[in-house]
């Protein structure tokens, strides 16, 4: 197993260099049912996560949450208010850990890093043009450098869904490639927008050609398309990261984003991560929630399984 | 590590009585000639009940009534009105529906995931399906004016004891016929329950008799010769017996009985929901089932890797207390059951084969056995030749296409198949070469009351299930 995985390595690396090597590779990659995958991930849905096992997994979810706002009227009042419920989410309570980022567009992210520094809560920026990625590369990656100069340690970049829609997958590979060496020692996440993409044979082919040209996270959506992230689609991003790592040897994170809104959801993608890639994920340095509203419902049920009554929405923090 | 506390469904919500007796002409009775036997949780091996054993007068006198029943009742009764009775009992099935998953889980050992997403549900809608037949016989197609046959005897297994009671009662009622069934002697209290559910929906005596016991009173039932119609699910060689016994006489016969289903994974297939068909196909209620995928096989050139995912998927399955709600595995369901897997498999590693299990801890009381695989298997192993009913798989592979269906097809059995391929082409090409009686193509283990179930060869004859199911019940 070693011996092949050591060999696999090396013949990766050498397929973003020609558009042919890349596109064969990535249209030999296993199909994905449709029904089948759909069905796994409803059946993983119905895992019943009760008492400890839901006080763990509640905590472990606030602590996988990049608490984002994306709005065009986010002001430097707005994001700091928000930075600093992330550090402290439940201001009643300090036992709750902070969360596991900020997620703000490049323009609001000194306010943010002045409220986070010597917090432990890692500052995420959106760039490349977020949310269509339509804009010149040389835009996108001054995008970039600007947002990691500012204080950004993690880069949410889009990829080029025209490119990869019309089979330039090489130009999307190239893309990843220029943003990853704009990021510095910023880690990269790559939106792959799954929700453009449409099929689970697409999800899987940008998956893999995220992870071959360096992203060190894989995100579903920017949540600005109807589509956000699904537990199905998520799921057949946790087996490429999985089977990546089997050939590559290297782990890539992933982090669904858009449209988790409840702690029942949350923890459907807790179970999903843990049966399908094992423990090694179940850590924010590998999984993450991009969420905003999801937040507060973590903190109320974490109320309710301490003190044993639901509080209302008033006794949260709204920012 | 995430550990799932445990998740019990409450088994307050059921109420097991001490004892039951018969159900006949509409009510409980105490057997005449017959003593009594005790229905055991599989899981615990602790007492649930004490249940009747019917005797032949015992067994005389259910078919008496369910013959009476047919001739001034039921028989006579216009097929809308039967269609009533059906729909209600169907409705009452829906709103009981915690209640018999929780009884069907204790007394068989099957995970509650499955009694409650699966059983249950499929029993709810062959009533359904079958009470809307009831009034459009003669639109069936078998003529314009289909008859029912008279009295059913019907004869069900263990291994979905309300289930298959479901598919043998709700097409003979809705055909007009009346019937007695014995229901399998480790697993009655659902079809007692059932009973109580017929009483309920204040079913005209007679129509439905319980007769429990164990294959004694199976054979004083099927060699009756008041029954117009015997129908059987178990294993073939109790079919090729009760073939023999109905052989010259008026009686109708349909038989489902075992098999050694192939599943059939070619190179292109989706690995990963292959792998997840594979897990359902053998291992869906401890692999007591039927048309159980029990021998894989693998096109030779993605062995390893769909080995090795199987083995990775294997390792998640969660085997234990068939009442917590994240149970994948539950109990074997008898001590006899148990002793069988242990042979054959014990033969399997006596013959060659690589046998591999998960590391998997199994609780202490109760019949257990860990899910297992064995790989090396060729056709000559007894392991792949033979049915197990229980949570064992055969993997052998295949170079070409047409060996895939050669080794698929060379077994005495033959009621279902799997093929697992991204070709549309290949699904067809295969469908149409495999001798079984349900082929599914990127999907194991789907049943659906409109669709016809039953098999070749030693998996016996007749079809359950949609317009076909009525035929066995209809003087056609």
């Amino acid at each position: 197993m070693t011996a092949t995985a050591t060999s696999a390595r090396s013949d990766l690396s050498e397929l973003g260099r020609s558009e042919t090597a890349l596109r064969t590779f990535l249209h030999g990659l296993p199909g994905v049912d449709q029904v089948g995958a759909e069905q796994r991930a409803a059946q993983l849905g119905t895992r019943s996560i009760k008492t400890t096992a839901k006080a763990q997994a509640i905590d472990l979810a606030i602590r996988m949450v990049d608490l984002t706002t994306l709005e065009g009227a986010d002001t430097p009042g707005k994001v700091r208010a928000l930075a600093a419920k992330a550090v402290r989410p439940d201001p009643a309570d300090p036992s709750c850990p902070h969360v596991g980022a900020v997620c703000v567009y490049p323009s609001m992210v000194p306010y943010v890093a002045e409220v986070l520094r010597g917090t432990g809560v890692h500052l995420a920026s959106v760039a490349t043009a977020f949310p269509s990625g339509q804009a010149p590369l040389e835009i996108k990656l001054a995008d970039v450098r600007a947002a990691v100069e500012a204080g950004a340690d993690e880069i949410d970049m889009v990829i080029n869904r025209s490119a990869f829609l019309a089979g330039r997958y090489k130009e999307v590979y190239d893309e990843i490639v220029a943003t990853k060496s704009a990021c510095g020692d910023a880690h990269l996440k790559v939106i792959l927008e799954t929700g453009e993409l449409a099929t689970y044979d697409n999800v899987r082919r940008a998956s893999w050609l995220a992870m071959l040209a360096g992203g060190d996270f894989i995100k579903t959506s920017t949540g600005k398309v109807p589509v956000a992230a699904t537990l199905p689609v998520s799921l057949v991003m946790l087996e490429a990261v999985r089977d990546f790592r089997a050939a590559t040897g290297r782990q890539v994170g992933v982090k669904p984003a858009g449209g988790i809104k409840t702690t029942k959801d949350a923890i459907k993608y807790l179970v999903m991560v843990n049966e399908t890639v094992g423990a090694d994920w179940l850590d924010p340095d590998w999984f993450r929630f991009g969420a905003s509203s999801l937040l507060n419902d973590l903190l109320m049920q974490r109320t309710k399984l301490t003190t044993g009554v639901y509080s209302g929405p008033d006794y949260f923090t709204l920012d | 590590m995430f550990e799932y506390a445990p998740a019990p469904e409450s088994r307050s919500v059921v109420d097991i009585k001490p004892s039951y007796g018969l159900f006949i002409d509409g009510k409980f009775v105490d057997p005449t000639d017959g003593g009594s036997f005790k229905s055991i949780n599989p899981a615990s091996e602790e007492v649930l009940a004490e249940v009747a054993e019917a005797g032949g007068q015992d067994v005389d006198r259910a078919v008496r009534a369910a013959r009476t029943a047919y001739d001034k009742v039921w028989g006579p009764m216009p097929g809308r009105d039967r269609a009533k009775y059906l729909y209600r009992i169907a409705r009452i099935i829906q709103e009981r529906s915690r209640e018999l998953a929780v009884l069907e889980s204790l007394d068989n050992g099957k995970p509650i995931k499955e009694s409650r997403d699966v059983d249950v549900p499929l029993v709810g809608a062959h009533f359904f399906y079958y009470a809307g037949w009831a009034d459009k016989l003669e639109h069936a197609g078998f003529g314009a004016n289909p008859r029912p046959l008279g009295v059913a005897a019907q004869v069900i297994p263990w291994n979905f004891p309300l289930l298959m009671l479901a598919w043998k009662i709700a097409p003979a009622l809705a055909a007009g016929n009346t019937v007695v069934l014995k229901p399998a002697e480790t697993t009655p209290l659902t079809a007692l329950l059932f009973a109580e559910i017929c009483q309920q929906a204040d079913l005209p005596a007679g129509v439905v008799n319980i007769v429990t016991g164990a294959g004694d009173t199976g054979r004083a039932l099927v060699e009756h010769p008041g029954v117009d119609k015997v129908a059987f699910t178990g294993s073939t060689e109790v079919g090729r017996a009760i073939a023999r016994s109905v052989a010259g006489t008026r009686k109708k016969l349909t038989l489902e009985l075992g098999g050694k289903a192939a599943n059939i994974v070619f190179d292109d297939a989706p690995i990963d929901q292959a792998v997840e068909g594979i897990v359902n196909g053998i291992f869906f209620n401890q692999g007591h089932v039927c048309c159980a995928g029990s021998r894989l096989l693998i096109q030779e050139n993605v062995a390893d890797r769909v080995l090795e995912s199987l083995k990775r998927r294997m390792a998640q399955l969660r085997v234990g207390d068939p009442l917590d709600k994240n149970t994948d595995i539950g109990a074997i369901n008898s001590a006899a059951q148990l002793a069988r897997i242990k042979e054959l498999s014990d033969a399997g590693s006596a013959e060659g084969a690589e046998r591999w299990s998960p590391p998997c801890e199994l609780p202490d009381r109760g019949f257990w056995f860990a899910p297992t695989i064995f790989t090396g298997v060729t056709q000559a192993h007894r392991i792949a030749r033979e049915e197990i009913f229980g949570p064992v798989l055969s993997v052998l592979t295949f170079r070409t296409p047409a060996e895939a269906v050669e080794k698929a097809n060379n077994t005495p059995y033959g009621l279902s198949a799997g093929i697992w391929t991204d070709k549309g082409s290949r699904i067809l090409w295969t469908a149409d070469r495999l001798r079984a009686g349900v082929v599914w193509a990127n999907t194991f283990n789907k049943f659906d009351p409109t669709s016809p179930f039953g098999g070749y060869k030693e998996s016996g004859y007749g079809r359950e299930g949609g317009r076909h199911g009525l035929e066995g019940y209809l003087n056609v």
